[in-house]
This record gives structure tokens, sequence and C-alpha cells, in this order.
């Protein structure tokens, strides 16, 4: 059995207007959209910015009720990892408590989640100092590190990574996606890898989907899709990639 | 001519006064930009390369103050220029496309009447010759609909399109050398295709000298001759940027391209 399967999933917002925010018409954010993922997968979901790929993650995750179709996830428990690591951790918490949540949430008891708050910081390479800091004492390098390992603790099945490393710089986004493939080969979850960046899907995932306007234009195993890409739309985002090479 | 110089920069150095003491971001930077190339600035955040784009025109802005250095930009050194000299300058000779098209436009007026403004602060022309050179610019970046565009507000423009407007606005008078500074970090891969493009053919068809500032050594590779890359505030290496990529000396330039190839 697959780890997901989404059937048909539509989802349209609202477009408001003037002062008094009446609706004038509706934005179809997601249009009739299926896939399944297998258990282990590294699932890419890569298209640009307003194609529904964001909402299409909160969509599976149950954050966002969609309109229309059918969401099967397998996962017992499911995490997330966002973009923005100045957002995403409670800048009022130390890292200890903000590691520490969900293991409580899940009934865990104190020394249970001292010790495995001492394995999470070798996992995520912080010094175990790292626990009785906040936020804002650490780069965005090393605060996504801290949301991986939040994400990590809960003993997740399915991860939802949406743009992990859209706003690190590029030495830092390599550690950090090394670290996710860490992480996933030892523990053995899946993911739903959401980017803008083909090259990021591409060292990344085992099978990616292309999404346009609420849609997915195409889909495969990675490295036929990047070798060999059926649609007009997927050519011309792989044309778009800049490789490091001398122009001519 | 290629080898005469457009842009010499020596020894510059700002720093910032924070209550922890003084940070020098940019740290002793020298370099030239030669008439008709296409030099890159290649760095990660925090490394200095927007700053030193800005101090070039000296629009660095309290905590930060230029302390030392030269730039000297055709003859005249820029750092000791009077602020009327650095008027005619700023858009004229050398002008400036940021990064972020949706924060560089004013809310409030609309894209023609920002790109007519530019005009007429540099050329003695009236009102309805500055409108006629704004829509000749519009026109000359490929929008489509150059007079809507002209009397539409920056917010009903896509990113694309008003990047496009920022780039005519640097072009209305004839610059010399254009500093690019991010151009289009913000923008999907598809539109920053496009806006390349529109760089490149733009650069030959004005013989504009490029300064372009980048944290992608892909963008880089596409666009510049020659390539310094920048760390903490220094640059590190410099040369031409098929010697940079294919034989790099510093390890730091390295570590960075192994970074970006490692990804594909």
């Amino acid at each position: 059995m697959n780890m997901l399967e989404c059937r048909n999933i539509s989802k349209s917002f609202p477009i408001k207007r003037g002062y008094l925010q009446e609706e004038a018409g509706s934005l179809k954010a997601l249009d009739g959209v299926s896939l399944s993922i297998g258990k282990g997968e590294v699932f890419g979901l890569v298209g640009e910015s307003g194609c529904g790929k964001t909402t299409l993650g909160k969509v599976v995750l149950g954050i966002l009720p969609p309109d229309g179709g059918t969401v099967e996830l397998a996962a017992k428990r499911t995490q997330v990892v966002f973009q923005d690591p100045f957002n995403s951790l409670d800048p009022r918490m130390r890292v200890s408590d903000i590691l520490a949540e969900g293991l409580a949430l899940q009934g865990a008891s104190g020394g249970a989640i001292r010790k495995k708050l001492d394995d999470i910081t070798d996992l995520i390479r912080l010094p175990k100092s790292a626990l009785t800091k906040y936020p804002h004492q650490f780069s965005g390098g090393e605060r996504q590190r801290i949301a991986i390992g939040r994400a990590v603790l809960t003993d997740p099945e399915f991860i939802v990574c949406d743009e992990p490393v859209s706003s690190l710089d590029v030495t830092i986004q390599l550690q950090i996606l090394r670290l996710l493939k860490d992480v996933r080969e030892r523990f053995g979850m899946t993911y739903l890898f959401i980017s803008h960046d083909l090259r990021v899907i591409r060292f990344m995932c085992d099978r990616v989907a292309v999404m346009r306007g609420g849609r997915i234009v195409e889909e495969g195993p990675a490295a036929r899709v990047y070798s060999n890409p059926s649609d007009p739309y997927t050519r011309q985002l792989l044309s778009s990639i800049l490789e490091v090479r001398p122009k001519t | 001519m290629t080898g005469d110089k457009i842009l010499q920069i020596r020894d510059l150095r700002v720093s910032f006064d924070t209550p922890s003491g003084i940070a020098d971001a940019v740290d002793g930077v020298s370099f030239d930009v030669r008439r008709g190339e296409s030099f890159g600035i290649v760095g990660q955040s925090g490394s200095g390369k927007t700053l030193t784009a800005l101090s070039i025109l000296k629009l660095i802005t309290p905590p930060g103050r230029i302390v030392s250095g030269s730039a000297v930009f055709n003859g005249e050194d820029l750092m000791a220029a009077d602020e009327d000299s650095l008027r005619r300058t700023r858009g004229a000779g050398i002008s400036m496309v940021f990064q972020e098209p949706a924060t560089a436009f004013n809310p409030v007026f609309t894209v023609g009447y920002q790109v007519a403004e530019a005009v007429r602060a540099h050329q003695a022309v009236d009102g309805r010759k500055a409108k006629d050179i704004a829509l000749e610019f519009l026109k000359r970046v490929h929008i489509a609909e150059a007079l809507k565009v002209y009397h539409d507000y920056p917010h009903q423009l896509s990113g694309g399109t008003k990047q496009r407007a920022m780039i005519a606005m640097a072009l209305v008078n004839s610059p010399e050398l254009l500093i690019l500074d991010e151009p289009t970090t913000a923008l999907d891969v598809t539109i920053q295709a496009q806006i390349l493009d529109l760089l490149e053919e733009i650069r030959k068809e004005a013989r504009l000298s490029i300064l372009f500032i980048s944290h992608d050594f892909g963008v880089i590779s596409r666009m510049c001759d020659r390539v310094a890359v920048m760390h903490k505030g220094r640059i590190v290496e410099t040369g031409a940027t098929k010697d940079v990529l294919s034989s790099p000396e510093e390890d730091y330039t390295l570590e960075l391209l192994e970074s970006v190839r490692a990804l594909g």
C-alpha cells in the first residue's frame, strides 16, 4: 500500500474586492490533482510561485480541507519543515522547549525527553549548549537544523518539506539537504519535497511531479523527467536551469 | 574598446558602528570594471557585495559609513565628488537596478510617471517629450502593452514586468555603467531566463559596461566576462569567469562552486 493517495483534489480561494470585501470570484489553487507516493519514497513537487504546490502540501497534511477529492494518508504521525526558519520557531521558547513540545504532547516522560534531546543534537550537529539558547541566537542554517530536529523527534512516518532550503545560502543549502537525506536513510520516512528549484529537486527526489496553474502537468521518475521531459512546460523549466559554466 | 577602465575601485572600506564596536562590512576592496565588459561580484549573504555596489554611488546610510577608498568613474573620484556632481552621475553616468522590483518603485505613483520622472531629472525636456522617451524605453525592454503599463501602478504588474520597467528606468538616461544588484533573484526561473536574455540584448545594443552582483554562480557564469568572489568583506579571488570556474585558486571559491555543482 502507498503512503499517500490523492484523488482529484480541488481547492479554490475566494477573491475579495473593495471595502466590503465582497467575493468577486475565486482562484483555483488546485484543479483536479491526483498523485500517489510510495512508502519510503522522496517525492518532489516542483513549480513556480503560485502554482499550488504549497496548497497541495497543506491539503495533504489536513491543514486545509480540500473542496473536492480524497486524501488517503497511511501515516499516523506526520510532520512539516517550512521554508522560513525565522518565522517557524517561536522566538520566546528555548530550543529545548521547541524540540520537546511535540514529545510532551505525545505523552513522553521527562527522562525520555531528555535522552531524546541529547541524541537529536548529535544528529542535527549542534552542540548541547544549543538547547538552552533562543532561536535568534542562531544563523538561518542552524535554525533550519532545529526545525528538522523538531520534525524528526516525534518519529514521523511522513514529512512535508516545503522549500526547506530556499532562504539559505548555497553552501548551507547543501548541508541541510545532506542532513535531510541522512535523516531519511536512518529512519526510513517518506518525504513530500516541495521546491521551486529544479536542481534541489533533482538532488533529493526519486520521483517528481511538475505543477503549473493548480495542475500536475507531468509526473514520473526523476531521472526520466529530467532527461526526457514530455511536457512543454517542463522543458521550458529545465531550459531555465543555469548551469555553472563559462558563457559562450 | 575593452581594456580601458570605466570604474576603478581602490581599497574601499565600509564600516558599521554597532553597540559592540565597529564592524568592517567591506574591508579593503579593489577591482576594475573595463569599458564594455560585464564584471560580476559573487558571494553569499553578508559578504559585502551589495554594500560595495551601494558605496560606488555613495548610497550608504548610517550606521554604515564609507571609511576610506576611492571609486574613480571616467576619471572622477566619486568619493571626493560633491552632491551636485554625484546627482548628475547617479542615473545618467551610472544607474542601478535593485533586487526587489516590488519595493524599488514608489507604490503611489504610476510606473510611467516614475520612468518619465527619471528622464526629467537629467534631461531638459517637457512633460510630453519625457513621456515619449519613457514609452520608447518601456517598449525597448519588450513590455507588450507599454501604454497600459505606463498608466498602471506598480502593484498591478507582475514581478517580471516590474523588473523590465525598472530596467527601462535605468536606461532612459543612456548610462555608461549599469549596476545590477541581484536583478533576478526575486523572480521565477522562467522569468529569470527572460530577464537575463533582455540584459544581454541591451548590453550589446547600448554598449554598456555592467557590474553584476549575485549570490548565484549560475547567473554570474552566464552573464559575466570576469568575476570577483567576495567573502567576509574581502575579495578573495578575481579573474576571467572561465578561469575561476575551471581552476579556482582559493579554497572558498572551490567550496562555493562545489556546493553549486553538487546539486547538478
